[in-house]
């Protein structure tokens, strides 16, 4: 155990919590300030994991602009609070569900990786590396996700218009 | 007439036969084309359809006139001509006709007699509600008794017997708005019916004789004569065959018919119940003789029992009747029963007997019509109400009078000459109990005629009307009927050489014969009966004078309480019993079979169709629900709501995965 | 320095977590935030096999994951927006018109 597991670890903890407050709690708002807290998290594990240019990207996007939307969103459906009124009369189903999908992912990678394989030897995620791949390698994938911003945005306003036409 | 010594048979087909012969079959034919279109275009011609019936009739006359001048002529065989019409297996049926001197007397007699009454009826039914229907079914009538003369073979007699039956049942009810009427039409078919089932049978017998080949009168009587049949069938037959005679004739115990059918039209009583069909069943004995003779001996006794019996008993019910047609019916009735018993008595007696049936046709139309125009006059048939009427009605008295010395057997008048005959042939063919039974019954004839006389011409009117004297179509009628009455007895007297018996005989000539102490006793019978008579009645006034008899008069003024017995015995029990019964057993055990087969079927149906609801439905529909049942299941995986969609997918992700890295 | 299989077992923990939300939660917002869960989950595999594959395409694709997830976050409130105008609820119990 490296000292980068450790940090791994309580980072790691952080992560799950949040993640399991942001699926239980009674507090719409209190839901989504956990996503920020899992968010932040996983971008320290990303730290950890020597991609730095991911890590920056995750805090840009994610905590700043998504977690902002959702607060937004939340802000223009008035969201109730309350147990009945955030979960529905599945959870027994859903636990069960999800705890199959748990069990089922750590059955397909628990052979499969070495436990006592060497370290794994960061590579360097500097925004350089990741650059020169992507307009390089990924140049077509890129400008398609443009398109897809676009799409997106012009979709959200046409959406989200009110229609008020003559 | 005796019979002759030789026996050998003359009657040949005569090898050339005249253009009235040949056309003979058109004498029945044309009276039925008259009908017919009087049927449908009566009303319309001016005259209302009488013209018909007198042309035809008077066509017929001559025509038959024409036949019988060939056999005036000393033509002695007969003429027959037929057309096959069908076949049954070995049966022939054919339609033809068979001429001898006898069929030319009996066509004489009818189409006269028709054609007086057609003639008469001008006048008589003038004004009637049914006038051209009447003419209609008097010509039909007179056309089916010209059939049966003329027919040559028995089926083709039996369709004429038959629609003489229908025609006479329609005239007696020609006025059946009174239920009088209706009643007698109907006492008259269903009577002479019972007569003609024994007669079908009796054909039929006749049929069988012959191998069921054919019904050919001439055919039957050479097998007959020829010995190709046993006695006993023969006699079977005769005995049959007389049953008919029996029920048309209105012999004892079937002669209840006649009297009533005097509710007809008096032309009807005077064509029909005197002088021709009536006469039919005499006819039918004397066409199928040779079956009578070669019968065994005791058939022609039982035929001389009953005439017997019929005369005697007519003659006595004759004296009580106040309707003056029921004295004129009653007195046909002993007349018929002259002519069978002269049948009965073999060939001569055979000749005598249609030579009765000749000459009283013809006074005893005379009689009807006469007593027509006197009905007419008074507006009613009983002799009480009239009286003194021969001032006032003279044709009518004179004609009256010819007549009804004519049926007392006074001489020189026709029925002196038949009666004559008969007697003779009584006596000198040994039946000597029918001799003194036709000699007494004479007596009687006379005795109830005279009082028929007086209380009718004479004496002081005891009606309410005017009576007057009928139009000439009536008169003159009655005054050609009275020559005629006069003269016609001459045919048949020995001293101007009996011609009648060289046209009517029974296969060889008969001896004509003049017995002087049988003439002197019949005119001595005839004037008793007349001098009985005018005493009794001379002076009548208000009671009938028999009335003192008492008793005796009571049981004969009742009929001998014949019409009682069968109406208490056979008709009421019949109707009302026996029918009943027939009813209950049809209604309750035939329909109750039927209607218990419908029901089985219902309540089977009712089963298989609630096995088809419950069973057969509950297993289509049983499947039905199945299926929407569970359909009703598998929808809650459509619920619409994305997580549950979302929890399934995830599901089958997860398995997938498995499946796939580890297979 | 870090043992795969931890990494994986994290995101394994992150990818159950996301999908129990996306289950459970009524509000379809929070669901939303549940799916964000789950692709940051796939992210975190991503880049973990880039590390230990040395190859950087892993974090490339993790970008454009990022950029997809903020995508659909838009366009998906949008929906949510529009859904809450009609209906005045984003319950997603109620929005089942597509049912039988």
């Amino acid at each position: 155990m490296t000292g980068a597991e450790v940090a791994f670890v309580i980072i790691g903890l952080v992560a799950v919590i949040g993640a399991f407050r942001v699926v239980t709690s009674r507090n719409v708002v209190r839901a989504a300030l956990y996503l920020v807290v899992t968010l932040s998290a996983v971008a320290g594990v990303y730290l950890i994991l020597a991609a730095e240019f991911v890590a920056w990207v995750q805090i840009l996007i994610y905590v700043g602009a998504i977690v902002i939307l959702f607060l937004f969103g939340l802000m223009l459906t008035k969201a109730p609070i309350g147990r009945e009124a955030l979960d529905n009369q599945r959870r027994g189903v859903a636990f069960l569900v999800s705890l199959a999908i748990l069990a089922g992912l750590i059955y397909l990678f628990w052979g499969a990786f070495d436990w006592d394989a060497p370290r794994l030897d960061p590579v360097e995620g500097t925004t350089a590396a990741v650059g020169e791949s992507i307009f390089s390698r990924f140049i077509l994938p890129f400008e398609v996700v443009s398109f897809l911003l676009l799409a997106a945005l012009i979709g959200a306003i046409v959406l989200s218009r009110r229609d008020d036409r003559p | 007439m005796v019979a002759a010594e030789s026996a050998e048979s003359i009657v040949k087909a005569i090898q050339d036969p005249s253009w009235f012969l040949r056309y003979s079959w058109l004498i029945a034919f044309l009276p039925a084309l008259a009908a017919v279109l009087n049927l449908f275009i009566g009303k319309r011609t001016p005259g209302k359809g009488s013209i018909y019936g007198i042309t035809a009739l008077a066509v017929a006359l001559v025509m038959s006139l024409g036949v019988l001048w060939t056999f005036v002529g000393g033509e002695r065989g007969f003429y027959e001509a037929s057309i096959p019409w069908f076949q049954i297996g070995q049966l022939h049926m054919e339609v033809g006709v068979y001429v001898d001197g006898l069929t030319a007397v009996m066509l004489v007699v009818v189409t006269s007699i028709s054609l007086c009454v057609h003639i008469y009826s001008l006048g008589y039914m003038k004004g009637d509600v049914r006038y051209t229907w009447f003419y209609v079914v008097i010509s039909l009538f007179t056309s089916a008794m010209l059939v049966v003369v003329l027919s040559n073979n028995l089926f083709q007699l039996l369709v004429g017997w038959e629609v003489m039956g229908v025609c006479s049942y329609l005239l007696i009810g020609h006025w059946w708005e009174d239920h009088v009427n209706s009643s007698s039409a109907i006492k008259a078919f269903i009577t002479t019916r019972i007569g003609d089932v024994p007669f079908m049978f009796g054909i039929f017998v006749l049929v069988f004789i012959t191998g069921f080949t054919t019904s050919n009168i001439p055919k039957i009587s050479e097998i007959i004569s020829g010995g190709g049949a046993s006695v006993a069938m023969v006699s079977a037959a005769a005995l049959l065959l007389f049953g008919g005679t029996i029920g048309k004739s209105a012999q004892f115990p079937l002669h209840v018919w006649l009297p009533d059918a005097m509710a007809g039209p008096t032309p009807v009583s005077a064509l029909i119940h005197a002088a021709t069909m009536v006469a039919a069943g005499v006819y039918l004995v004397g066409r199928l003789f040779i079956v009578f003779l070669d019968a065994d001996p005791f058939v022609l006794q039982i035929v001389a029992i009953v005439a017997g019996i019929t005369m005697l008993g007519a003659a006595l019910m004759a004296f009580t009747q106040d309707d003056i047609k029921r004295v004129l019916a009653y007195s046909t009735i002993s007349q018929l029963a002259y002519m069978v018993a002269g049948m009965s008595m073999g060939p001569a007696g055979r000749t005598g007997a249609f030579f009765h049936l000749f000459t009283h046709a013809f006074f005893k139309a005379l009689l009807f019509l006469g007593s027509g125009a006197v009905i007419h006059a008074v507006h009613s048939n009983n002799m009480s109400e009239m009286g003194g009427l021969r001032k006032r009605l003279p044709i009518t008295f004179w004609t009256f009078l010819i007549g009804s010395l004519a049926l007392s057997g006074v001489p020189p008048l026709a029925g002196f000459w038949s009666k004559d005959e008969l007697l003779v042939v009584a006596e000198h063919e040994g039946h000597p109990i029918l001799f003194v039974v036709l000699l007494v019954t004479a007596l009687l004839t006379a005795f109830y005629m005279t009082r028929a006389v007086l209380l009718t011409f004479f004496g002081d009117y005891r009606g309410h009307g005017e009576p007057h004297e009928a139009p000439p179509s009536m008169t003159g009628v009655l005054v050609a009927l009275a020559s005629v009455t006069v003269v016609a007895g001459l045919v048949g007297s020995p001293q101007l050489g009996a011609v009648f018996g060289k046209w009517v005989y029974f296969e060889t000539l008969e001896r004509a014969l003049f017995v002087p102490w049988v003439a002197v006793l019949s005119t001595l019978a005839a004037a008793g009966g007349i001098l009985i008579g005018y005493s009794l009645y001379r002076d009548y006034k208000e009671r009938d004078p028999l009335t003192s008899l008492g008793g005796a008069y009571t049981l004969v003024s009742n009929k001998f309480y014949l019409d009682d017995i069968y109406w208490k015995g056979i008709i009421q029990p019949v109707r009302d019993n026996l029918a009943a019964a027939v009813y209950w057993t049809n209604q309750n055990i035939l329909d109750a079979a039927v209607n218990g087969a419908a029901a089985f079927s219902k309540a089977l149906g009712r089963g298989v169709r609630r096995f088809d609801d419950t069973v057969i439905d509950g297993v289509v529909n049983g499947l039905a629900n199945i299926a929407g049942f569970t359909g009703g299941l598998l929808r809650y995986i459509q619920s619409g709501n994305v997580q549950r969609y979302a929890a399934f997918l995830f599901t089958g992700v997860v398995v997938l995965a498995i499946i796939f890295t580890k297979i | 320095m870090i043992r795969l299989p931890l990494v994986l077992f994290l995101s394994a923990t992150l990818f159950a977590t996301g999908v129990y939300g996306v289950l459970a939660r009524r509000n379809a917002v929070l669901v939303l935030m549940s799916i964000e869960l789950m692709l940051n989950a796939v992210n975190l595999n991503l880049v973990a096999f880039s590390q230990a594959l040395r190859d950087i395409t892993g974090q490339v694709f993790a970008l454009f994951v990022i950029t997809v997830a903020a995508a659909e976050v838009g366009i998906g409130l949008a929906i949510v927006i529009l859904i809450y105008r009609n209906r005045e609820t984003i319950n997603v119990d109620e929005v089942n018109l597509l049912k039988w």
